[in-house]
């Protein structure tokens, strides 16, 4: 005899499943056409004509598209660490004390998530216009403008994920800690800091990632010698879509994945902490 | 070592406002040295932010505090000779037992050498020992109650601030700890002051309780003299039950008073102070009997019917609805394992007191 089915066994029903099934396939069929086909042996993206992994040598020997990965690496690279600062001492500021137009900051800080990259693009341009922003700089001071932008938009993303962790952050370890002799700055780095870490862990994981694939924001502040992955990537695509493209963004792929798990990992109350 | 003579704290007329709310109202207050000492109150009587003003979290709008003959002003919680145990305990979650009883010493800059046996002598003494790696994770409310503890004293302070610390535990728990607490105090040898609202916690283990209302000190006296001499109703009615009888007082003179009791009469009562007139004569329902009979004694009588009986195990309460004076509250011990309870609601009884059992209380 089959069980009857429970009022909230949803997965145990047919239409669930099926349901279940296409939005799957409408997420993710996309990509996995694009992986597989960085394995075909075919020039084109059309027909399959046999198993290869030569695009993924093509890939690393384009000189060019490895120094745009390069110029990717080091802006997420710098743009985190500079998020990571910012976002957490918002997070701690906003969180630890009552001032006049808190609120308002409060909103304010976020903004950067909710305005649409576009605008957000265009805006850094005509700002760099503006003041003159130097041009030409010697690398990697000519990524300058690109990473200004990025952490821009990642630190209120960190602030965000920090503040979230400082919720369950109980305020009277902060007092014992001084009750039992510590001044400010050892309480700040014993007590607060090892608490904030996991979210701050948390906070630089997701601002690497959004870095790593920005395009809009990066298309608009970056100049001709300043090219950054998802840009190259544009503009290889442009021409036509080799399967090296397929192989370069399946590599992309499965940094930002790798990323954004141990993100996820952090994320959770871990033993001992919490 | 606290100097002799001198109280290890001193309140001097602290009023303590947030806003418009006064929390502490004129509060002076003597804590002798090597003592158990209780702040005992309802929530909100200001009793926790005199804790928070020893420890240095809380500064009061006016007066002064002394520790140890010191004034405090000025001085910030890390520099003071008190350390706290807090009701949440706030065990630091990163460290394990021996990290978080070693932290003050470590942060106050104590030679690493010095560190290692003071901490094992203070995780010795509350009993942790085998616990000593644990993350606070994997202990128990009580136990980390005990690191909270350890943590405290191995920075051998003046006085330690306890707030709350039972509140999180279960009776059974509570008991125990209540007894280590004072073998602690006892062992090591200075002065507790404990915040609580649990009135058994604070006569089981005080030496000493001021008990508190409204931001102000309404007596402070050892345990037995809370109990059997409150000097007003509130102190009467906050700790253990009290049954309280309107009267006026007609004469006093000879150590005697006569007082004209509301629904009941005259009765003369022991009084060695000056007359008064408006005053409550207060009894404990323990010092009440119950009759089946109107009983041939001196005391006071009331004829009455039992409204409801709450049952403890080891004793009874029993409400009896008199005719003369309303609710009155009994106290029977349970000495006998018969199903016959005489005393069920519905019957009819008689409450008797001894007038000398009785407590006069003017406000």
């Amino acid at each position: 005899m089959r069980r009857p089915i429970g009022p909230l066994e949803f997965t145990r029903r047919t239409w669930v499943r099926l349901w279940l099934l296409v939005v799957f396939v409408f997420l993710y069929a996309p990509i996995v056409v694009l992986v597989a086909f960085s394995f075909n042996q075919s020039r084109r993206n059309i027909v399959w004509t046999g198993f290869t992994t030569d695009w993924y040598g093509r890939a690393l020997n384009n000189a060019s598209l490895i120094e745009a990965f390069v110029n990717s690496i080091v802006i997420a690279l710098i743009s985190t660490v500079f998020s990571v600062i910012i976002g957490g001492l918002l997070a701690l500021g906003l969180y630890r004390f009552r001032f006049p137009g808190k609120p308002v900051l409060d909103g304010a800080s976020a903004l950067p998530i909710v305005i649409p990259e576009i605008c957000m693009g265009v805006a850094l341009l005509v700002f760099y216009a503006r003041v003159g922003w130097p041009t030409g700089l010697p690398w990697p001071l000519n990524l300058s403008s690109v990473i200004i932008g990025h952490i821009v938009f990642s630190f209120p993303f960190v602030a965000v994920v920090v503040r979230a962790r400082m919720e369950g952050f109980d305020r009277s370890l902060e007092e014992a800690s001084k009750d039992l002799g510590a001044s400010e700055w050892q309480t700040f780095w014993n007590v607060t800091l090892p608490y904030m870490k996991t979210g701050l862990i948390a906070g630089a994981l997701l601002a690497m990632t959004l870095s790593l694939d920005d395009f809009v924001i990066t298309f608009f502040t970056s100049g001709p010698d300043t090219i950054t992955f998802p840009v190259k990537i544009y503009s290889m695509v442009r021409q036509s879509v080799t399967p090296e493209v397929n192989a370069a963004s399946t590599i992309l792929i499965l940094f930002t994945v790798a990323l954004t798990i141990i993100a996820l990992r952090l994320q959770k109350p871990s033993e001992g902490i919490g | 070592m606290a100097k002799n003579g001198v109280p290890i704290v001193r309140f001097e007329n602290i009023h303590k406002s947030f806003g418009s709310f006064k929390a502490v109202d004129g509060v002076s207050l003597d804590v002798p040295n090597n003592s158990f000492f209780a702040l005992l109150g309802p929530s909100g009587c200001g009793k926790t932010t005199l804790l928070r003003m020893l420890a240095g979290f809380e500064h009061p709008t006016s007066g002064r505090i002394l520790i140890d003959g010191e004034d405090m002003a000025g001085v910030p919680p890390n520099r003071r000779p008190v350390n706290m145990v807090f009701q949440s305990y706030a065990v630091f979650p990163h460290m394990n037992v021996r990290e978080n009883v070693g932290y003050g010493l470590k942060v106050s800059g104590v030679p690493r050498s010095e560190i290692e046996p003071r901490v094992e002598e203070a995780i010795e003494m509350v009993k942790l020992g085998p616990f000593a790696d644990r993350k606070p994770d994997k202990l128990s409310g009580g136990q980390r109650q005990r690191v909270a503890l350890a943590r405290a004293l191995v920075k051998k302070p003046k006085l330690l601030l306890l707030d709350e610390p039972l509140s999180a535990l279960d009776k059974k728990l509570r008991e125990d700890m209540q007894l280590e607490l004072v073998r602690l105090q006892q062992e090591v040898g200075i002065s507790f002051v404990i915040v609580t609202h649990d009135q058994d916690e604070a006569l089981s283990m005080a030496d000493l309780i001021a008990v508190m209302n409204k931001g102000k000190v309404l007596q402070v006296a050892p345990p037995w003299d809370l109990y059997e001499e409150p000097n007003c109703r509130f102190v009467a009615d906050f700790i253990g039950e009290m049954n309280l009888f309107e009267s006026r007082m007609i004469s006093a003179e000879n150590g005697q008073a006569r007082l004209d009791v509301k629904g009941v009469g005259l009765v003369d009562v022991p009084w060695d102070y000056p007359a008064t007139t408006d005053v409550a004569l207060a009894v404990r329902p323990e010092k009440m009997r119950l009759y089946r009979e109107e009983p041939e004694l001196g005391w006071v009588r009331l004829p009455g019917k039992v409204a409801q009986v709450a049952y403890f195990g080891d004793n009874s309460q029993v409400f009896v609805e008199t005719e003369q004076t309303g609710r009155v509250a009994v106290l029977r011990y349970n000495q006998s394992r018969s199903r016959e309870e005489p005393y069920r609601a519905g019957t009819q009884c008689w409450v008797a007191f001894e007038p000398s059992d009785g407590i006069v209380l003017t406000d």
